[in-house]
């Protein structure tokens, strides 16, 4: 491969572009709030017990979601029954919901009057204990094993059809298809789905707190959070929010290091048969156990909230139509960053695990301290209040980029891989090799990027709390005011219109990624 | 040219209109400009005798607000700061950002006011909400809650006012005995959320036989929902107070509108919007009295208030000593 020259073509500058971009809004923030510290910080013992807690719950969380999402996704992947592509969609659920919606949720199937509780009493048992470390790991696992079997199954999807025919006509039993081709799949996207994960799990505040049982459960964003509203100590609050980086960053790269790409080599983009497939029993089993741990609480919100759906006061539906453009104009950002960069990685090769791990650990940033440190950084220059649904488009855009680029950097290290020669070889370049090369071959993961960047933006409050001007309240914020309010009711119709629309953008975006596809 | 001509008279008018109607800016907490708070109504109102734009800006919570204060410093867009409580006005004072209000008014508060700078608009108590139909005799001091096996869900002080609340009540009613408290009443918290409406949420949801709120918060379903079911449960101990103040920016390029906004706020108008939309006492009764439904309320024998002054080292004791308790 060393015939390849590396040249800089516009799309790389572009994509050196899109790293300063996302190093400022890393770096900016940090930096304005030491700025502004007036005392220098020192982290105490009760910082340490939080960043303890905060990895050891991270690593749980992760590592038993991956763990369960492998055989799901595998489940997923080689049965075809009737309403599988409706589980597939609902699996992005519990991760577009506000925490404060899914808590509730989980908590009227696992709590203590919980529908597990009741059951358990009628045949004389004690009803659950979720509050505790267990309590956070369910949640979080909750929130995170659909998105893990997501992430593997775009890998599952990518073996080419023909290598499982060929694996046919070798008379491969499943055992054969795992080893040859199932487990170098997994070699390369484990890694990174666990690192996803394990990164969204460490900024958890208010799942950890509440699920948790109390102040045992604290977590560095909440040491973060203390340090900024109850003692004001933004130095203390910067430090906090660097450590989190660093821990985050040091994640990434180990994850990025742990990850061998695979090539699976070229296919003719054939519908997948499978001829390998034992019983089905197990899978039904498995799928149908899962499916039950996501949908009941799902069910028990949609209970709950659609009754007020369809009578919510007009502010709420307004409130509606600002998150739905935030949404597209984050998920075009989020999706064009993801590119550029996923772009800029693969042809770096030995860098690109570094451009790689800037892009993840977005995902460590404290949303508060972002808030709080770009409010600093725009206070001189303009009326912050003003641009609160521009940043905040930008900043999910941003806090969206990992999934996009998980999706994205192995599409295009398989496209690249397998094609990139030939096109090479063609003097294929820029706008034609986008073209006829990549866009067929990166439609399904641009598709399910922009459908979760989307959805994802619908649903996160991130920094629009700091910001907020009281006419541009976004759906989730107006939520969150309905609760204020009491109008417990009234907000769980919200959460359901909300969940609605994450939901049927999601659908749409990826299900316009893979039209041509059955799956 | 015709454009340039265009521009230039909208500049005039612009600059006009602006001249004719100044713009009053006052930051608050978010859920006072909710649609469901007192927000709409009081610019309502304050317009219609001003002769000015009122402008809300709303930014969390009354710690948020501070927070964001001092973050603005003395550049602050903000003429009145409204929202921000006892507990934080020591902290607040000390910025020097505010300038003495020049109010004077009969309050209708439970303890003696004689704040130079800060003016109250409302106050409430803290206090254990339960639903009367699933629970006959609520405990009547902390020690009797402790006792049972009840279960309530609180708020974190960290992160709530309300739970900053509760760690002060336990802290002014028991003083060096508080650890004690916290350390028996460990086994009845279910669990500590982030803010008022998890906890709040989760009571509603049948998590916890009791969850810290207002004694007002009945008020509400009583008023709103026409629902009698909920009830504050009075202690012995007394119940701990907060009271919601306002201020004057001393950087204020407007300090009449903003003494005249002050003055509004504890007039009659602003006053009667309080309670069936913060659900809190009013500082000072409306000539009409409080709505029907605030008379079936509990009253409780005893106010109990830290000294603003006292606040910010106690809450700092109290933290740890919560923290240590609740640890273990």
């Amino acid at each position: 491969m060393a015939d390849r020259a590396f040249k800089i073509t516009p799309l790389i500058r572009a994509g050196f572009g899109a790293v300063l971009l996302l190093l400022a809004l890393i770096i900016a923030p940090l930096a304005a709030l030491l700025w502004r510290a007036e005392t220098p910080a020192v982290l105490g013992a009760a910082d340490w017990a939080a960043v303890r807690f905060t990895l050891l719950q991270a690593t749980l969380s992760a590592g038993i979601s991956v763990g369960l999402a492998v055989p799901v996704a595998r489940a997923l992947a080689r049965r075809r029954f009737v309403g599988r592509g409706l589980l597939i969609t609902l699996l992005g659920a519990p991760f577009i919901l506000p925490v404060i919606v899914a808590v509730l949720g989980l908590l009227a199937v696992f709590g203590r009057s919980g529908i597990l509780s009741t059951v358990l009493g009628w045949v004389g048992l004690p009803p659950v204990h979720i509050y505790g470390l267990h309590g956070v790991v369910l949640a979080h696992v909750f929130f995170n094993l659909p998105l893990a079997t997501r992430l593997i199954l775009q890998g599952w999807l990518a073996i080419p059809a023909e290598r499982f025919r060929l694996a046919a006509s070798l008379d491969f039993g499943p055992r054969d298809v795992a080893r040859v081709l199932e487990y170098p799949m997994l070699r390369s996207t484990l890694p990174g789905a666990f690192m996803v994960i394990f990164l969204i799990c460490m900024t958890s505040f208010a799942v950890a707190l509440a699920l948790g049982g109390g102040p045992k459960s604290t977590t560095v964003e909440l040491a973060i959070y203390q340090a900024f509203r109850f003692d004001f100590d933004l130095g203390r609050a910067a430090l906090l929010a660097g450590l989190q980086f660093t821990l985050g960053a040091i994640a990434a790269g180990v994850m990025l290091r742990v990850s061998v790409p695979s090539t699976m080599g070229g296919g003719l983009d054939r519908t997948v048969e499978r001829w390998d497939i034992t019983a089905g029993w197990r899978d039904g089993l498995l799928l149908a156990a899962v499916a039950l741990f996501l949908i009941v609480p799902l069910g028990m919100i949609l209970i709950d909230g659609l009754p007020y759906v369809f009578s919510l006061p007009a502010s709420v539906y307004a409130a509606a139509g600002r998150s739905l453009g935030v949404a597209l104009v984050s998920m075009v950002i989020s999706t064009g960053l993801a590119l550029l960069l996923a772009l800029l990685v693969v042809r770096l090769r030995r860098g690109g695990v570094l451009v790689e791990s800037i892009g993840y650990i977005t995902l460590a940033a404290s949303p508060l301290v972002i808030g709080a440190g770009l409010f600093i950084v725009l206070f001189p220059l303009t009326d912050p209040v003003a641009l609160a649904l521009p940043v905040t488009a930008l900043v999910n855009a941003v806090m969206s980029l990992p999934f996009a680029l998980r999706t994205l950097v192995p599409a295009v290290r398989e496209v690249e891989g397998t094609y990139g020669r030939l096109a090479d070889s063609l003097a294929m370049g820029g706008w034609v090799r986008m073209r006829l090369v990549l866009w067929p071959r990166l439609r399904r993961p641009l598709g399910f990027s922009a459908g979760l960047a989307a959805a994802l933006s619908m649903g996160d409050l991130g920094v629009i709390a700091l910001f907020s001007d009281p006419n541009g309240a976004t759906l989730p914020l107006q939520m969150y005011r309905l609760m204020a309010a009491y109008r417990m009711d009234q907000a769980a119709g919200a959460a359901v219109l909300l969940l609605g629309m994450s939901l049927l953008l999601f659908w749409i975006f990826d299900r316009g990624g893979r039209a041509d596809a059955d799956v | 040219m015709k454009t340039s001509i265009f521009a230039a008279g909208f500049c005039v008018m612009a600059s006009v209109a602006a001249a004719e109607t100044p713009v009053l800016t006052v930051y608050t907490y978010d859920s006072f400009v909710s649609d469901w708070g007192p927000g709409p109504a009081v610019e309502k109102a304050f317009e219609a005798t001003c002769g000015c734009d009122l402008q809300f800006v709303g930014t969390g919570d009354g710690a948020a607000l501070l927070a964001r204060i001092r973050l603005e410093g003395a550049r602050t867009k903000a003429d009145v700061v409204l929202g921000l409580d006892t507990n934080l006005t020591a902290t607040a004072a000390e910025t020097d950002l505010f300038a003495p209000s020049g109010i004077s008014a009969k309050y209708d508060l439970p303890v003696a006011w004689d704040d130079a700078t800060f003016v109250p608009y409302d106050w409430g108590y803290f206090a254990f909400v339960y639903d009367k139909t699933k629970l006959d005799t609520p405990p009547a001091d902390f020690k009797a809650l402790a006792a049972s096996d009840l279960k309530i869900v609180i708020q974190d002080p960290r992160s709530s006012t309300p739970g900053l609340g509760l760690l002060l009540w336990v802290k002014d009613a028991y003083g060096d005995e508080a650890p004690m408290i916290w350390e028996v009443l460990s086994d009845n918290i279910v669990t500590v959320t982030k803010g008022w409406s998890e906890a709040y949420g989760m009571f509603l949801e049948g998590e916890a036989d009791m969850v810290l709120s207002y004694t007002t918060s009945p008020a509400y379903h009583l008023i709103a929902e026409q629902d009698d079911t909920k009830a504050a449960a009075p202690f012995a101990e007394g119940h701990y107070m907060q009271v919601e103040v306002a201020a004057k920016l001393a950087g204020t390029d407007q300090p009449e509108l903003a003494d005249k906004f002050l003055q509004f706020m504890v007039s009659d108008a602003f006053q009667s919007i309080i309670p069936t939309t913060n659900w809190m006492y009013p500082a000072i009764t409306p000539a009409d009295g409080l709505p029907e439904g605030f008379e079936t309320l509990i009253t409780p024998a005893k106010s109990l208030l830290v000294p603003a002054d006292q606040a910010d080292a106690l809450r700092d004791v109290a933290l740890a000593e919560w923290l240590t308790a609740l640890s273990k």
